[in-house]
């Protein structure tokens, strides 16, 4: 009795997780590979984000550098408290919640032009 | 004022701090979860964190003693430390967060590939680390010493033990968890007295708060020697420039980032953060404006730094204000433990960036801690406020040009970055170790010493600057990829 052996049990596995996933838009490649065209789409997004840090600093800037002038010329040890004490805190958070809503704008907006998409 | 209650709230405090510590070494396993708790703290809870580690004894106690000793043009202090932290959003959070660093000089090397720099901002960031922490120490000395009469070397001996404990059990893990605690409990250690105090002084008829102040200036009191008296606008502008752009660089501050996930996190991490200190700093101007009434001799005496503990049993006494009294102590207890345990942690971390492990880590712990401690039993007298802002005035000038230009500019070179720590925190660490060696005249050329930050944050940009546009062969090869590391959202990686 000729029986053909049992054909050896063998393991099959899926191919090898990607470790990376592939880019998937054109614009990705090019920041990817560094080509001149992916750098111009990185710089303008520094600048962008740049431009939003430099605008709450000189609104941040202008108000340091005014009030200490103004509470000499005022002379009202009242002022000092109300300004110091309680009404910048409010005003430090809202500056902070206002850039960070406009960076992670810049950043959407950013990953929008990548992916090709058209603005809303 | 009864000593008892005052040591069962610090014995509470130094407890539930060694606890908490040991809750996180349950579940601190890894080497990551060492260092960044392995990169997983999401904003709230990272934001009490790190509140919690940045409230120092120079926010929970020198605040009010420089207002009960200077006034109100003293609340620039608070306002400082919390717009050092808009700052260091508008700035530095959430590209420092991408850059993938985990220390200054992690980030220093990998932006610059330059071994030169990368030593040069250890040597700045232990030396900034060390001089923070020996305040911390000699906060808890004045403490215990005051609340219960324990001799000077007491209090920075529990606390350096503590400390070394928590850290170098659980590391970023369990600390993270032991700051979290402690900001809540900081706020609730001044909140829940001040409303007592503010009913007492409702009861007492509202008197107001004097503009002016008894004649006698103290002699040897915290503030005075950081020459306001000549010319107190130019100082005021010192003190804002040195907080603004210093607090990015305090090493503490810098190494809390990298426990966020991602560089989006790290930024909405750093606006709960404004909300929860301001929210604090709400509180020491009260306890300033009450001392000013009810302890206006403290100034006389140079113990202003005292003027928190000490309200309550003035203004409420009996077993009420011992009550009261000992909440403060826990509180101020919390600031000297949280504040070092992180230095110890970034100092830790930079001393062993030669070779990362957990043992390693456990070691570098007790180095960390050991020479500040020396420093605090050997020197005395030097004022808190002092040595903080120092550090402060030292980061401005060279941690600041150095993250900035690195982050945003992209022709700096490791020359560049040499000359601008050398010359910008170089020339404010000399002008401030002079300036308290006392050997200044009185006048503008101690004015300009005693408030470097508005000269010497210009000298470090422009050095840093020049010099780089005078070698722009040394440009780092690797500049463009780390650029774009540092700003490509993490999604589009």
């Amino acid at each position: 009795m000729s029986v053909e052996p049992a054909p050896r049990r063998e393991r099959v596995t899926g191919e090898p997780r990607r470790v990376r996933p592939l880019p998937r838009y054109r614009a990705q490649s090019e920041i990817d590979e560094q080509t001149a065209l992916g750098g111009a789409y990185v710089r303008s997004l520094i600048r962008s984000q740049l431009r939003a840090g430099l605008t709450a600093f000189a609104f941040l800037a202008l108000l340091a550098g005014t009030l200490p002038l103004a509470f000499a010329a005022l002379r009202s040890a009242t002022a000092v408290w109300l300004v110091l004490g309680f009404g910048a805190y409010p005003l430090l958070t809202l500056i902070a919640w206002w850039y960070v809503r406009r960076a992670e704008r810049n950043e959407r907006d950013f990953a929008r032009l990548v992916e090709g998409r058209p603005a809303p | 004022m009864s000593q008892t209650y005052a040591v069962v709230a610090v014995t509470v405090v130094v407890l539930a701090t060694v606890l908490i510590g040991g809750f996180g070494l349950r579940i601190s396993r890894t080497t990551s979860d060492f260092y960044v708790a392995s990169r997983t703290v999401g904003p709230r809870l990272n934001a009490a964190a790190i509140s919690g580690e940045y409230l120092s004894a120079a926010s929970f106690l020198g605040i009010a003693g420089l207002v009960l000793v200077h006034g109100p043009d003293m609340l620039w202090y608070p306002v400082g430390y919390t717009a050092g932290y808009l700052v260091l959003l508008l700035f530095v959070a959430a590209p420092l967060r991408r850059s993938g660093a985990y220390t200054l000089p992690d980030f220093a090397e990998g932006r610059l590939e330059s071994q030169a720099v990368r030593r040069l901002v250890s040597v700045f960031v232990i030396g900034a680390g060390w001089l923070y922490l020996v305040p911390q120490l000699q906060g808890a000395g004045l403490t215990l010493a005051i609340l219960t009469g324990a001799p000077d070397w007491l209090g920075p001996a529990v606390v350096a033990t503590v400390v070394v404990l928590a850290v170098a059990a659980g590391g970023m893990r369990s600390i993270t968890f032991v700051q979290a605690f402690q900001y809540w409990l900081k706020l609730t250690a001044l909140l829940v007295p001040a409303l007592f105090l503010v009913l007492a002084w409702q009861d007492d008829g509202r008197p107001s708060v004097p503009a002016g102040f008894p004649a006698g200036v103290p002699a040897l009191s915290i503030a005075n020697s950081l020459g306001r008296a000549d010319h107190p606008l130019y100082a005021t502008y010192g003190l804002i420039v040195a907080t603004f752009l210093g607090t990015m660089g305090l090493p503490h501050v810098v190494v809390r980032f990298y426990t966020s996930p991602d560089g989006r996190s790290a930024r909405r991490t750093t606006v709960v953060v404004l909300a929860l200190i301001g929210g604090f700093y709400l509180l020491p101007p009260v306890y300033g404006a009450l001392g000013r009434l009810y302890a206006s001799e403290l100034s006389l005496t140079g113990d202003a730094d005292a003027t928190v503990l000490l309200l309550p049993d003035r203004m409420i006494g009996g077993v009420g204000g011992d009550l009261l009294g000992a909440l403060v102590a826990g509180g101020a207890f919390a600031a000297f433990l949280s504040t070092a345990s992180g230095l110890t942690m970034a100092v830790a971390g930079v001393l062993t960036q030669e070779s990362r492990g957990v043992r390693h880590f456990r070691l570098a712990t007790l180095l960390a801690m050991a020479i500040p401690l020396a420093g605090a039993l050997l020197t005395t007298g030097v004022p808190v406020a002092d040595a903080v802002g120092m550090a402060f005035a030292v980061s401005a000038s060279s941690f600041c040009p150095l993250l900035v230009l690195g982050i945003w500019w992209r022709r700096l070179t490791p020359p560049g970055a040499v000359a601008g720590l050398l010359l910008g925190g170089g020339s404010a660490l000399i002008a401030v170790s002079v300036t308290m060696s006392g050997a200044v005249p009185p006048g503008w050329p101690h004015t300009l010493l005693a408030w470097p930050a508005v000269w010497s944050v210009p000298v470090g940009f422009l050095a840093m600057v020049l010099v780089s546009l005078a070698t722009p062969a040394r440009i780092p090869p690797g500049t463009h990829a780390a650029m774009t590391r540092f700003h490509l959202p993490e999604a589009l990686r």
